[in-house]
């Protein structure tokens, strides 16, 4: 390994200090006892107890939860079945169409996809009477359709790195084309599936301008909670809420990097 | 034998509809009805636009949202100053992304996937909380200033929070990781060899970088500047938190107009503006993104 120049250990240096020291600093002030963000007033875990006291972010994240497991669970199956679609099935009538579907929601704004999405509710109800109430399945509805964009592109990018003489074998000894994806595609593309769930479930927790479009009055998400908090600057109790979401991501995230770091290294 | 083959088309078709028609009804539809809404005129009801066709059935074509929008200099100003502020916040991270990227792409092997962790974990922390992370740095009395003015440099507090510079921070922090994975991916496949040829060949550092480790970069480049520059011409989150209340950005004013001023025709016509300003690089995008592919192969 040739060493590195001293300007890219520098601005690597630089690079991570600017990503992390924000991180570090939410961390540091929320122990700080003072009920001004900024001043220190001595150590305390109080503003931890509070969240837990507090009903609003136990309900809004209780609803978060439960609509990012319901359209991460949604967003992996269309997902899957567009990444399928896209690598084996050749080429079909609007194929370009559906390529171009399936990529644009990642790059949207989200403020046109939250806008055109309630604009869409909304006629729908002029016309079927449906969705009465937005909330819970206007939202799930919403997050589906952006996150399974990010599932195809990753359960596609498994399926052309794969090798077809498995599924090739299977259909030379007679197999049925259906039992060849349930027996033996998909079982290869698991770890893809399961990365795919988790981003969806992410990204899911994680919108504020997409979920404020379509909820209705009545149902706030944890991010709209949030927002609507830290609009008016910055308060203790988010600093302790953040400082717990940075625990939980890091810890998982390590921990994961840990154990496939050792499987690499056993074989 | 021939009935078994049909339930296989069946099965098949269903896997090709589904997702199909899940993005007609939910990504296509919706782009014709926001068309739809921005050609109609704003009225006092619920829903508070007028309907396609008036009572006798004619057609009701209006086209004075699209025409305020190009009269008033107020929103060519937001769009040119949307445009300024996410070219800025690209530049700035391809100037700082690049460097990471190559440094990462060149450690070795057990560094790099640590490198690479810490890259990708502020993706799974909250936007939101990242974007607020900032607010407790830039205030009058944020880290920043407390320590200016330990350090006594300053006085008086510096006014960062609530200005446009704030936003162009917020913008290059939140986006970097973008910019650096795309550039990581080609650098990663770059063989390194080349620049050692050159340069034994008599080519300076600077040469060989610009002859050779930019080109064959360029796939990363031009899909890492697109994935920053594309979101953060509609961003709205950090323009509100981190922008003074006159900090008009498209996202935001978009916003504004759909919930202040309750004005749904004008609020589509401006997101079908922003659409149109985004066609030239979403297509740059993808059409890069299918080459890449096409090399990679």
């Amino acid at each position: 390994m040739r060493k590195q120049s001293r300007f890219i250990l520098s601005v690597l240096a630089f690079g991570y200090a600017f990503l992390y020291l924000p991180l570090l600093s939410v961390i540091f002030y929320s122990f700080n006892d003072s009920r001004l963000a900024t001043v220190w007033g001595g150590f305390s875990t109080r503003w931890y107890g509070e969240l837990f006291r507090n009903e609003q972010i136990l309900d809004a994240t209780f609803l978060s939860f439960r609509i990012a497991a319901t359209s991460a669970t949604l967003a992996t199956i269309f997902g899957t079945m567009a990444g399928l679609m896209l690598v084996r099935f050749g080429r079909f009538r609007g194929r370009t169409l559906f390529s171009g579907m399936i990529t644009a929601p990642l790059v949207m704004p989200e403020v046109i996809t939250g806008l055109s999405l309630l604009l869409l509710f909304v006629t729908f109800q002029q016309w079927f009477g449906w969705p009465g109430q937005r909330g819970f399945s206007t939202i799930t509805i919403a997050h589906t359709t952006f996150s399974m964009a990010y599932v195809a592109v990753i359960v596609r990018s498994r399926l052309s790195q794969m090798d077809q003489s498995l599924e090739e074998a299977a259909m030379d000894l007679g197999c049925r084309p259906a039992r060849v994806v349930f027996d033996i595609t998909l079982p290869l593309i698991v770890p893809a599936m399961v990365s795919g769930w988790l981003l969806a479930f992410t990204l899911s927790l994680d919108d504020l301008v997409i979920a404020s479009f379509v909820s209705g009055p009545g149902s706030n998400t944890l991010p709209m909670y949030i927002f609507s908090k830290v609009k008016l600057g910055v308060t203790p109790d988010v600093n302790a809420l953040a400082s717990l979401f940075i625990l939980i991501v890091t810890v998982t995230l390590f921990t994961a990097w840990f154990l496939t770091n050792r499987r690499a290294r056993k074989v | 034998m021939a009935s078994l083959i049909k339930k296989d088309t069946l099965w098949r078709h269903i896997t090709v509809l589904v997702p199909y028609l899940w993005l007609l009804v939910f990504f296509l539809l919706p782009f014709g009805i926001i068309l739809k809404i921005s050609l109609a005129e704003p009225v006092l009801a619920q829903p508070p636009f007028s309907p396609t066709f008036d009572e006798t059935g004619a057609l009701s074509v209006n086209t004075d949202n699209f025409a305020f929008l190009f009269r008033d200099k107020l929103y060519a100003l937001t769009y040119l100053k949307s445009v300024l502020m996410a070219a800025a916040a690209t530049i700035c991270c391809l100037l700082l992304g690049f460097p990471i990227a190559y440094g990462i792409a060149r450690s070795d092997p057990r560094t790099r996937s640590l490198l690479l962790l810490l890259i990708v974990l502020p993706f799974w922390i909250s936007f939101l909380l990242r974007v607020y992370a900032w607010m407790g740095l830039l205030g009058n009395y944020g880290v920043i200033n407390n320590f200016l003015m330990w350090l006594g440099i300053t006085a008086q507090p510096i006014q960062i929070l609530y200005t446009d510079f704030a936003i162009f921070l917020g913008l290059a922090y939140s986006y970097l990781p973008f910019m650096i994975l795309p550039l990581y991916a080609t650098l990663e496949r770059m063989d390194l060899d080349l620049v050692d040829a050159a340069m034994d060949l008599g080519a300076s550092r600077t040469t060989a970088f610009w002859d050779i480790t930019w080109p064959l970069a360029r796939a990363g480049v031009i899909a890492g500047c697109m994935l920053v520059f594309i979101p953060a011409m509609g961003e709205y989150v950090i323009p509100y938190l981190l922008g003074g209340p006159d900090a008009l950005l498209i996202g935001r004013v978009l916003f504004d107009e759909f919930y202040v001023n309750r004005d749904w025709p004008l609020a589509s016509a401006v997101a079908i503006m922003l659409l149109v300003l985004l066609v030239v690089p979403i297509v740059v995008l993808q059409r890069n993104q299918a080459r890449d592919e096409e090399q990679a192969i």
